[in-house]
């Protein structure tokens, strides 16, 4: 039925594979960025290593979603350089981060609406869909077994998250959290070496935020994971690494020790004297708004 | 992450929202490997599809056969009313895409297929008709490109110059198009094997208008189980999925202006075909037929059957086809002169309009289906409550 006998990006199955082994490293070097002569982000230098947990964290408008936003193609930084697998990434387009194996989750959820949970994971099964759009208009077997597949794996995925009862449910019917599972399993369930969390813990009560940590610990050995996060003592808990911003700058980086005996990370929240681990319950009440 | 799984899944106390809350979203099953229920059906899609296109066949004989010639020529006009508003559910029901041009896309069928049988010696109707879904599909691509990068007003300012534009295309080179007259079509006669089939069938006389009835209804049993197909299939979901939220259908690796694109040229392909179904029921091809009237006719009825969901486009395309005289009739029945009663048409169908809008947001089938989950939602509740 007309020219496009394939789906239009069914090439992704044909790009190559990179293995594991040559490391999950994402290196953003001298990053800056700036809006209408604002200064988002000034040389700002990160490395996430493979299979470990960096965490990012600042103070409101330090300029943490920025560099994500830089780290996943959504803003072009002005200078600076992204290397992932020791490749250069230069004029990223969001639609193809995920089949170089990068996942993202969203502030908020960002679930589609219209779709049950099971259709929301298998969307984001996208990059292992076989069958094209000739088999799925003739409804060819081949297209009926390509989507058996990748209802196992959605199950697999809501399976791993304990949100199996609610496959056949609509996003708004489901309480915040489990919507957060949901989207969670979306993004795994594209199999990604590098997992960009954007706030995963951000209305989530003291037990579910608790799991969350056990559950990221878990992921850090299948893949490497970069964390932005204002609750601090789920940051100290489950990061190997932590960079820490404010007003766009590098402050601190290290490992959580070293970046909370660091005085500047203290002085930048809150001003001295004042612990960051007990800072943080003062920030988890400001979690949900948005920072530019 | 503190719920055990088996807590009972209705657990919220909001019970109504089971079903998506968009009213867009409503009609709109889920994929077919998706949706949880149990079926009598086979789990095979080919199969319980090609189950269903048997059935709807058998059905539509039926309906031809006990019904007189004239509302046989009215089911004609159905079917190209519902292959054009089966396409455009697609885009604006699963895709999000608003079009009002794809009355100007079944002119480009309509068209085709007039000029394509005015030749000494015609193709067989099934190449010319897929010459017209062929030619629409080509200019829909053009249009969907354009298309991809525009949103909701936008998107139908451009469409709208489309359907105002193209059909002044057939005035300007009246020589070719034949001008405001527009084209004749010669409709090409039965084969001797339908004559025999109708024999068997009913022993009813193979009259032309049962003839290109049958045409038409044998277009839009093909459009509907391959539009079907698609629905249920990964295509379907992607399309959906790019309508409900493109930053996290982006990131999940979906190039939003190629589904784009392709949810339009499907569209197009679909329109097409309409046109071309309505050159040969009407036996004329004019640019009075293709007016931005029938767009508008078009995008009412998948309104009112429901978005997304080609039930709803049957429902919504017989109201288009079957109101009109049967208002007309009752007007005349309650005294009013052939001109009062032929005015009291619109002003109804604007009613009904009206009055399904506000009791049913979601179109027919959207709010049926709305209801059903409620239901079963509140089944599941007391279930779990007891």
């Amino acid at each position: 039925m007309g020219p496009l006998a394939q789906p239009p990006d069914s090439t992704s199955s044909s790009t190559p594979h990179h293995d594991r082994s040559s490391g999950a490293r994402l290196e953003m070097t001298g990053i800056s960025v700036s809006f209408g002569g604002v200064a988002a982000l000034s040389d700002v230098s990160l490395t996430v290593e493979p299979g470990q947990v960096h965490g990012l964290i600042g103070p409101n408008g330090a300029g943490k979603t920025t560099l994500f936003n830089v780290a996943c193609g959504l803003v072009r930084p002005d200078t600076g350089r992204i290397v992932w697998r020791g490749d250069e990434l230069r004029r990223l387009r969001p639609s193809q981060l995920s089949r170089l194996g990068i996942a993202r989750t969203l502030q908020g959820v960002g679930l589609f609406r219209g779709l049950t949970v099971l259709e929301n994971v298998m969307v984001g099964a996208h990059r292992h869909a076989r069958a094209g759009f000739v088999s799925a208009l003739f409804a060819i077997p081949t297209s009926d077994r390509d989507e058996a597949r990748l209802r196992a794996r959605a199950l697999a995925a809501l399976e791993e998250l304990e949100a199996t009862p609610y496959a056949g449910r609509y996003p708004d019917s489901l309480p915040y959290p489990v919507q957060k599972r949901v989207a969670l399993a979306r993004a795994l369930v594209s199999d990604p070496d590098l997992l960009l969390l954007d706030e995963p813990a951000s209305g989530l009560s003291e037990d579910e935020m608790h799991e969350l940590g056990d559950l990221i610990r878990t992921l850090s050995g299948r893949m490497s994971v970069l964390l932005v996060e204002h609750h601090m003592d789920l940051v100290m808990r489950v990061c190997d690494r932590i960079t820490v911003l404010d007003s766009g700058q590098q402050i601190a980086a290290g490992t959580p020790a070293e970046v909370q005996a660091d005085p500047a990370v203290t002085e930048a929240y809150l001003g001295d004297e004042v612990d960051v681990a007990s800072d943080a319950a003062a920030l988890t009440t400001s979690t949900d708004g948005r920072e530019r | 992450m503190t719920q055990p799984p088996d807590t009972p899944v209705v657990s919220t106390g909001e019970i109504s929202s089971e079903a998506p809350v968009q009213a867009t979203a409503a009609a709109n099953a889920p994929t077919a490997s998706a949706g949880g229920g149990r079926s009598f059906l086979p789990a095979n899609t080919l199969l319980r599809h090609l189950l269903v296109l048997v059935a709807c066949a058998v059905g539509a004989v039926v309906l031809l056969e006990i019904t007189d010639p004239f509302t046989n020529s009215q089911l004609a006009q159905l079917t190209y009313y519902a292959i054009a508003a089966g396409g455009l559910t697609v885009l604006t029901g699963l895709n999000g895409q608003i079009s009002l041009g794809h009355g100007a896309l079944m002119a480009v069928g309509a068209y085709t297929t007039a000029l394509m049988l005015d030749a000494d010696e015609p193709l067989p109707l099934p190449v010319v008709l897929l010459a017209a879904v062929a030619l629409a599909t080509v200019v829909g691509a053009l249009v969907g490109v354009a298309a991809a990068r525009l949103h909701g007003p936008y998107l139908a300012g451009a469409t709208l110059a489309l359907a105002v534009g193209l059909p002044g295309l057939a005035v300007y080179y009246g020589d070719l198009f034949g001008g405001e007259q527009g084209l004749r079509v010669r409709a090409p006669r039965a084969p001797e094997s339908f004559e025999s089939f109708i024999d068997l069938v009913s022993g009813n006389p193979p009259s032309a208008t049962k003839w290109l009835a049958y045409v038409g209804t044998i277009c839009l049993l093909i459009t509907f189980f391959l539009l079907a197909n698609l629905v249920r299939s990964r295509i379907g979901r992607t399309w959906r999925a790019v309508r409900d939220q493109e930053v996290a259908a982006e990131l999940a690796g979906i190039n939003l202006g190629a589904w784009r694109v392709l949810a339009f040229v499907v569209s197009a392909a679909c329109a097409g075909l309409a046109g071309g179904v309505l050159a040969l029921v009407v036996r004329l091809a004019a640019p009075s037929g293709f007016t931005l009237v029938l767009s508008l006719a078009l995008l009412t009825a998948i309104v009112i059957g429901g978005l997304g969901s080609l039930v709803g486009v049957l429902l919504g395309s017989a109201l288009l086809v079957f109101l009109p005289p049967f208002v007309t009739d009752l007007g005349a029945d309650l005294g009013l002169n052939s001109t009062e009663a032929a005015q009291l048409a619109p002003f109804v169908y604007g009613l009904v309009l009206v009055v399904v809008m506000i009791f049913a947001p979601a179109g027919v089938v959207g709010t049926i289906r709305m209801r059903w989950l409620t239901a079963r939602a509140r089944r599941a509740a007391r279930g779990a409550g007891s």
